[in-house]
């Protein structure tokens, strides 16, 4: 037996202590795009074929259509085995980082949480995937059930009368509140008059955009000096021409508006009506709801208060919950219950019709039900108080980073969120919020910086929600004051960032280039390969 | 007695208590009582909300939601002939490999540094389209083909500044509901009647009530009656003879064997892409598509997002990243065009694995086989009693018409019967389409077997009886 020689110690050394930061670089593939893996020949899945007997029987089926019907060409897909596809798709894949893999506080405002794994599971199940939207009722009774008890649930949390669980995310139920609202004063005989919503300029862009696509004229109100909607601008904008106010509470900044109610009553004494935008309200659960503070309509994100998981960016779902005077103007059909049996009723004079074909996206609805059913009403309210301490703990570490503040409203205590502003560190070093994302990408993680217009120069939106420990928002706030700190050391390799990433430095210009840009590889070869 | 243990919540790391109180600490909170000081007490909830006692433990959860969906029958335990726009197709399972990777299910809005893997596969998506219909700009998906419809119109009236759209009397009931409500401020909506023989538009008609103000003539080819609109192309000469934009609804599946709009004369295309490897999930899988010429006119009245591929600061590394981003909601509010938001960026995904998967050939064998199938069944149901299906002489794509109005039994009456051996029959459009009589809507596809076929063929027989 041989002892180990003074030389031999090294390599029995432990390993040394982790460093600081994580030594992260993400996966990096150097991938081509899909048509330059073509293999002529190549096949990736093979469809059924039709029996002999068939194909007798249904004789030259292109006999009767005219030429400039039938297709000439197969269309120019790549050809690929299945192995092939596969690990082409696994291979970007590793090249996206989700809440599975990041501390991913960065998305503030949109609700990153755990979506847990066994809700994607049970939602996978063919007893859901592969219904069809118009089988005997007899046969669905089970996700009717889930729809109605989630609208049951959904209705206790905000308080509301009704729920509609159909629009398709977020907007799409701003959209549908806007809609119930216009059909509302139409069925008053005021629709020609009132002709102007009223939203806030913290609000999420689509409270202005889907408002102006129903026909409305919009006004947006300022943050006053302390960052809440200026209630001076709402008394001057409030007229027999206002159809409605669309606002958020807390807005992005995370400040909760203590005068909501004025705000609301105001709109009202006016004939207006108040839609709450709650897409995320996961401060608030079992604390305050729509219907104490007056609203008539408001809406949830299943994706982000809920849970549900956010696909790269949907399928998503939204909720709208009104008032019983509200109630009429839902998207058909509701789901209802007789008794033994649900069913779906389709007769409803004064719906504003459908927002989406068919029901709504039922897999996030089955997700959503799921978590609430695992969290009842006090771990519903633990996720929101937690939520809350979350970002209370973030907010007092992150301002201890050099160069960063959180606008208005000094020293008050945040709901779910702050937005950031890292005006001092741009005016110090001339280093720009964006850049300083770019640069936590070499860290695992990134963070957005807000909607445009930017309201708060350089800002940063942070939202921790109930998911993540106290370890990583510390791993967070590492990371964050790393980057300030090379900012005013080294600015050079904050503003070349990424360095760890999938890819480095992406040359913007040709995006906004009408003859350079190529939003599909065809574009691309014709416009900068010149065809070849 | 020992006092309750304090519940730890597995999803919520810090409700335990020790991690609890140290984060407490460091805020200098007394409560997080504190936190929401600003709330005022009025409207607060002061009591505990009225929800079911929770399942905390994983195993009871999975229990309960099995329970509720084991009173589900899936079209895995019948035989469906159910179609209107939502169809049972086969989904490779590699789609719902990829479609369940944590990466891509759980990440949202990073930028393309550290979500390049989305980019590239949105891309890829928007270019096998892009192949598919032979156009060069295709977006990021929308909520649904609804949805497409009534943007795709939309684009149309801003194009043109004109203020009518007119739409096929063969349209779905539903979709025409949707459409009418989202494109009601700028546009007004125009039926234009079918031939009752064959389906097709009534182009007398189409004639009579195109005009100056006519911003877009839509067609869809398939029609939702399942039927090809065969004159297409002069439809889409009337519409540029007016000046208006020829709007085209597509069903990808039929791609491999149906020539895309393009070749015909269609402006902007638009579509679901369900049929593309997404599960139909009760209605809840769908996404939809627009697709225009690259012509910057068309371009700049997209509001979906779309991601173009460029250089970065490495040779032969592609890059991608928002094409034209300006013109979006994101970027201006109300003063982008209508909006953008989160939709169905994963089915889009899934659908371009899908293309990949199905190959041109693919694509060509699964089109020709779902159109044999077709032929087969219609021939073999006209040969029963009473039976006929409407517009015969009319090619067909995956769906047609059935009319039982010779048998004497209403098409509730036969489903049920049909039910009651296992077969969805298809889709009731009694009520929607009255000049059609006691019709359904029948859906075969590639998932069907001969004797599927041949069993509804029999059992149809049976209940006409």
């Amino acid at each position: 037996m041989t002892h180990a020689t003074p030389q031999k110690l090294g390599v029995l050394k432990p390993v040394s202590p982790k460093p600081a930061l994580r030594r992260f670089h993400q996966a990096s593939w150097d991938e081509p795009v899909i048509f330059e893996l073509s293999s002529a020949g190549q096949r990736g899945v093979l469809p059924p074929e039709p029996e002999a007997a068939v194909v007798d029987a249904a004789g030259d089926v292109f006999d009767n259509l005219p030429a400039g019907l039938k297709r000439k060409t197969a269309p120019a897909l790549p050809e690929m085995s299945q192995i092939h596809v596969l690990r082409h798709y696994m291979r970007m894949s590793q090249e996206n980082l989700g809440v599975d893999l990041n501390i991913d506080i960065g998305q503030g405002t949109w609700g990153m949480k755990y979506s847990p794994k066994v809700n994607d599971q049970l939602a996978r199940s063919h007893k859901l995937s592969e219904l069809h939207p118009l089988q005997p009722v007899s046969t669905v009774q089970g996700i009717l059930e889930v729809m109605y008890r989630l609208e049951e649930m959904l209705k206790e949390i905000s308080g509301m009368d009704r729920v509609t669980l159909q629009p398709g995310a977020g907007s799409a139920a701003i959209y549908a509140n806007v809609a119930m609202i216009r059909a509302h004063h139409e069925s008053r005989g005021e629709g020609e008059k009132r002709t102007e919503v009223i939203t806030s300029s913290f609000s999420h862009p689509s409270n202005a955009a889907a408002a102006k696509v129903a026909g409305y004229k919009i006004i947006t109100l300022p943050p006053d000096a302390d960052g809440y909607p200026d209630f001076e601008a709402l008394k001057a904008a409030v007229c027999e021409r206002t159809a409605a106010l669309l606002i958020t509470n807390p807005e992005d900044t995370g400040i909760f508006n203590p005068r909501i109610t004025e705000f609301v009553d105001l709109v009202h004494k006016a004939g207006g009506l108040c839609s709450y935008d709650q897409a995320n309200a996961n401060g608030l659960l079992g604390i305050t709801r729509a219907r104490e503070a007056g609203f008539d309509v408001c809406h949830f994100n299943l994706h982000k208060t809920f849970s549900t998981p956010h696909g790269c960016g949907g399928p998503a779902a939204g909720a709208c919950g009104v008032t019983k005077e509200m109630a009429p103007f839902l998207p058909t059909p509701t789901v209802e219950f007789a008794g033994n049996s649900y069913y779906l009723d389709f007769n409803r004079p004064h719906s504003i019709g459908k927002i989406r074909p068919w029901y709504g996206v039922t897999g996030n609805m089955l997700k959503a039900y799921a978590w609430i059913m695992s969290l009842g009403a006090d771990g519903l309210r633990e996720v929101a108080e937690t939520a809350v301490l979350n970002n209370n703990y973030l907010l007092n570490k992150v301002l201890e980073i050099r160069g960063v503040s959180a606008p208005y409203a000094t020293g008050k205590r945040r709901i779910e969120q702050v937005r950031y502003s890292w005006e001092q560190l741009a005016n110090d070093t001339g280093v720009h919020s964006e850049e300083i994302g770019f640069r936590a990408a070499d860290f695992g993680t990134h963070y957005w910086t807000s909607h445009h217009p930017f309201v708060v120069p350089e800002p940063m939106t942070l939202e921790p929600t109930e998911s993540y420990s106290k370890e990583d928002l510390d791993e967070y706030v590492t990371i964050l004051k790393h980057i300030a700190e090379e900012a005013y050391t080294n600015p050079e390799i904050v503003r070349t960032a990424p360095h760890n990433s999938t890819v480095h430095k992406i040359d913007q210009e040709s995006f906004d280039d009408p003859d350079a840009w190529a939003v599909t590889w065809r574009a691309y070869r014709r416009k900068l390969l010149k065809n070849k | 007695m020992s006092p309750k243990k304090a519940l730890v919540y597995p999803y919520i790391p810090n409700s335990n208590p020790v991690a609890r109180e140290e984060m407490l600490k460091a805020t200098g909170a007394k409560s997080v009582d504190d936190f929401y000081a600003d709330i005022p007490d009025s409207i607060r909830l002061k009591r505990k909300m009225n929800l079911p006692e929770p399942l905390l433990a994983e195993a009871a959860l999975v229990r309960h939601v099995e329970g509720l969906l084991s009173k589900n029958k899936s079209s895995r335990e019948v035989v469906s002939f159910l179609g209107a726009g939502c169809a049972q197709h086969h989904v490779p399972a590699v789609c719902d490999e990829i479609n369940s990777r944590s990466e891509f299910l759980t990440a949202y809005a990073g930028e393309p540094y550290e979500d390049h893997g989305r980019f590239q596969a949105l891309f890829e998506y928007e270019s096998m389209m892009g192949e598919m219909l032979n156009m060069d700009v295709v977006n990021v998906p929308v909520y649904d083909g609804f949805q497409a419809m009534g943007t795709a119109l939309r684009m149309a009236g801003r194009i043109t500044g004109r203020t009518v759209a007119l739409v096929p009397a063969t349209i779905m009931p539903d979709k025409l509901l949707k459409v009418h409500d989202y494109v009601k401020p700028d546009l007004q909506v125009g039926l234009v009647p079918f031939d009752p023989s064959t389906g097709l538009m009534d182009l007398k008609a189409l004639r009579k009530q195109i005009n100056a103000q006519t911003a877009a003539v839509f067609i869809e080819n398939p029609s939702y009656l399942g039927f090809l609109e065969t004159q297409a192309e002069e439809i889409g000469r009337i519409a540029h003879q007016n000046g208006a934009i020829f709007v085209v609804g597509v069903d990808p599946i039929s791609l491999g064997v149906i020539n895309p709009p393009v070749e015909y004369g269609g402006d902007i295309v638009c579509g679901d892409i369900q049929p593309l490897g997404i599960h139909m999930n009760f209605g809840g899988g769908h996404a939809g598509f627009i697709a225009s010429r690259d012509e910057e006119k068309f371009v700049m009245e997209f509001p979906s997002r779309l991601f173009g591929v460029a250089t970065t600061c490495v040779e032969g590394e592609y890059g991608f990243g928002d094409v034209a981003y300006e013109r979006t909601s994101f970027a201006v509010r109300e003063e982008g065009k209508e909006w953008v938001g989160t939709a169905a960026a994963l089915w889009g995904i899934t659908a371009g694995v899908y293309m990949a998967l199905m190959g041109p050939q693919g694509m060509v064998e699964i089109g020709q086989g779902i159109m044999q199938r077709v032929r087969y069944t219609v021939k073999k149901l006209n040969q029963v009693s009473g039976v006929k299906t409407h517009f015969a002489n009319t090619p067909h794509f995956k769906e047609f018409v059935v009319n039982f109005d010779k048998t004497g039994k209403t098409v509730q009456q036969i489903n049920q019967l049909l039910h009651e051996k296992g077969i969805f029959g298809g889709n009731d459009l009694s009520a929607d389409f009255p000049s059609l009589g006691q019709s359904a809507l029948y859906c075969v596809t590639e998932v069907h077997t001969q004797a599927d076929i041949d069993t509804l063929v029999n059992a149809i027989q049976e209940a006409v009886k």
